[in-house]
């Protein structure tokens, strides 16, 4: 795939302009000078250095490459590159300090309508925007380290924000400190992995109407709400790790209206909500590790025909609540740590049902006073009770097949 | 005083009670953190057990002891002393005794396994709610003519706090519920020792990110060094006015 992608874009380039492979190194100081000189097609490599040139237009195919600690000033007033030509290469540069605007995304590097781009080890610091990029395809972003200083959400944009574009990989990059780590819009046929966004004051990861995507091997760490992923369809997400998204409307993953999508092997660990499920349909839910979350999965009455099996749960406050008594959703061969039952014929399955709702759990989203009386006696004896014989809590939400044995993935 | 303590002191460790109770809450704790992987859970089953049996412990042992000492307690009233001196130094070798067995039940297993610093809140939380139920206990069978009666109203109200209460607190949040009731179930809350106790030992476990906007209300008056000390000191209000109380009490009593 990778590959494919990467012979295409050299093929585009060398039939696309007629002089390739022009060196022109910048010996002016000047990078907008060396833009102007430029052919298409043509290489420009940047000594190393502090560039204060304001905005930089670019708008013919460009390879340009930092050697060494070249650096790329906004001054805290302008946006940094401007791109608005195919065939583009940025490798190994540093940006820092692009400016702010309410009006006006200013990003460190904006591509506008472009295709065949690609973007490589480059750093971004204190940017309001990192890479902005609306309305192209066959892109790459990759080993990029995007590092903003946070201060309010208002005043701070996305690390990487993708609007309106497809067949982008986004790899091996690490955004942290801005609103979103990865904001994606209306952005298709895209695969991101390997990124690890951590510390952002929003989300890690925040994607609406971007249908046909996959995550792999993603790590999403103490981000102020988690990831919200939102209105898309056919999403892969596999062998993530979200982990200590911990606050009063944080989730490990909030998946708002996405259907027919499968996540499998990721990690939930320490998260306040592992996955929050509102209005999502058909959505596969497998070989998860769900550990020490306050709720590992809480799955609103409008969500229907999911499937959640064989994943593990492990030391979560609640493994699952929902709003409703009707149940939809299908929990199979799951291995809870709170199970109790037995296993007479020794296939690895309990003989029992385990019902995941607790009663204290429906009281507590019914109520969410009552989580003052979390762990206390009664509350105990309540929940046997109920276990025992159901009266509020959904008696069809249960898992028939509770797996007795812990999984152990192999990613 | 010193030496009214002393002699109800050596009484009350010359019954073996004490190092029973220090035995078991030893083999309580070392089996659950040896058992347990996870030291967080472990904590937690320790805080149910505790919860529960401490109060039970400490008021059902020190309204007992309040009638198995009555007849030395006859001979101190000859004797010129005050009453209050007499009653108090009761109070502190009983509620010393049994916090003694809790710091060498509780402890050791805990120093024996490098626990966490949360564990070692627990303990001062059980060591407290201790001396609490015991000043309670002692009230309740000073109030009281008779051994069975007293020992009747320190059970009732071990069942009182332990779950009577928190149907009390359940029965008001159901039937108020179109109410904010956050701040007034903060205020019940704090009128039980033990919900008191397990509230602030939750908010250390960092669970209150769970309870939303109530948990970060509830973060704001117990979590933190400053709600330590509130509900610290709350609890100690929990002593000091049982201890007014049944010191009054003795002091006018018909013995």
């Amino acid at each position: 795939m990778k590959n494919d992608f990467l012979i295409l874009l050299g093929l585009l380039l060398f039939f696309n302009c007629s002089n390739a492979n022009t060196l022109i190194s910048n010996k002016t100081h000047s990078i907008k000078e060396a833009v102007r000189q430029a052919q298409c097609g043509d290489t420009i490599t940047i000594d190393p250095g502090i560039y204060s040139e304001g905005n930089i237009v670019i708008d013919k195919s460009l390879t340009i490459i930092g050697i060494g600690d070249c650096i790329l000033d906004g001054e805290g007033k302008f946006e940094i590159f401007t791109i608005q030509a195919d065939d583009i290469s940025l490798i190994n540069l540093k940006f820092q300090k692009s400016g702010y605007s309410a009006t006006n995304d200013f990003a460190s590097v904006k591509i506008l309508s472009s295709k065949y781009f690609h973007i490589h080890h480059c750093e971004i610091l204190d940017s309001y925007f990192g890479i902005h990029i609306s309305n192209c395809s066959y892109g790459s972003i990759s080993e990029c380290k995007i590092i903003g200083s946070p201060d309010k959400e208002q005043n701070t944009g996305n690390s990487i924000h993708i609007w309106k574009s497809d067949h982008i990989q986004v790899f091996k990059n690490f955004c942290k400190g801005h609103r979103d780590g990865i904001y994606f819009e209306f952005v298709t046929d895209s695969y991101i992995y390997e990124n690890i966004s951590s510390h952002n004051i929003r989300y890690g990861l925040h994607f609406m109407f971007s249908h046909s995507n996959t995550y792999f091997h993603n790590k999403f760490i103490e981000n102020g709400a988690g990831v919200a992923v939102m209105y898309s369809k056919n999403v892969v997400m596999h062998y993530n790790l979200f982990k200590e998204n911990w606050g009063p409307s944080s989730f490990g993953i909030l998946l708002k209206d996405i259907t027919d999508s499968k996540m499998y092997g990721n990690q939930f660990i320490k998260n306040s909500a592992g996955i929050y499920m509102e209005g999502s349909n058909r959505c596969i839910i497998e070989n998860n590790l769900f550990k020490e979350n306050g709720w590992a999965l809480r799955v609103q009455a409008n969500c229907n025909d999911n499937e959640i099996k064989k994943n593990n749960f492990i030391n979560n406050t609640f493994d699952v609540s929902c709003n409703g008594s009707l149940v939809l959703n299908k929990f199979d061969n799951n291995y809870w740590d709170r199970y109790v039952g037995y296993d007479l014929n020794k296939d690895g399955v309990g003989d029992l049902a385990y019902h995941p709702v607790s009663l204290y759990s429906v009281l507590v989203e019914q109520n969410p006073a009552f989580l003052i009386l979390l762990r206390s006696v009664l509350i105990n004896i309540l929940d046997q009770v109920e276990r025992i014989i159901p009266i509020l809590t959904p008696i069809d939400l249960k898992d028939n097949s509770p797996s007795l044995k812990y999984y152990k993935f192999n990613d | 005083m010193l030496k009214i303590i002393k002699y109800f002191l050596l009484d009350i460790l010359n019954n073996k009670v004490v190092l029973g109770l220090s035995l078991f809450f030893f083999i309580v704790s070392m089996s659950l953190l040896y058992l347990d992987e996870n030291q967080n859970k472990a904590i937690l089953s320790l805080m149910n057990i505790i919860f529960i049996v401490v109060p039970l412990i400490s008021m059902f042992f020190s309204a007992n002891y309040y009638w198995n000492s009555y007849e030395f307690k006859e001979i101190l009233l000859c004797l010129p002393l005050k009453r209050e001196k007499i009653i108090l130094s009761e109070f502190i070798a009983v509620s010393l005794s049994i916090s003694l067995s809790i710091l060498v039940g509780l402890g050791v297993p805990c120093l024996i396994f490098g626990a966490e610093t949360n564990i070692y809140y627990l303990i001062l939380l059980a060591v407290i709610l201790n001396i609490s139920c015991v000043a309670l206990s002692m009230w309740m069978v000073i109030l009281t003519k008779d051994k069975s009666r007293g020992l009747g109203l320190v059970l009732l109200m071990w069942f009182y706090l332990t779950m009577l209460f928190d149907v009390l607190l359940i029965s008001i949040m159901m039937n108020f519920s179109d109410y904010p009731l956050e701040k007034i179930v903060l205020v019940l809350a704090s009128l039980n020792p033990i919900d008191l106790c397990r509230i602030s030992m939750m908010l250390q476990l960092d669970i209150s990110a769970l309870m939303g906007y109530t948990g970060a209300l509830y973060k704001e008056y117990f979590s933190g060094s400053g709600g330590s000390i509130l509900s610290l000191s709350i609890l100690m209000l929990w002593i000091i006015i049982p201890v007014y109380l049944f010191v009054k009490k003795f002091g006018q009593k018909d013995i």
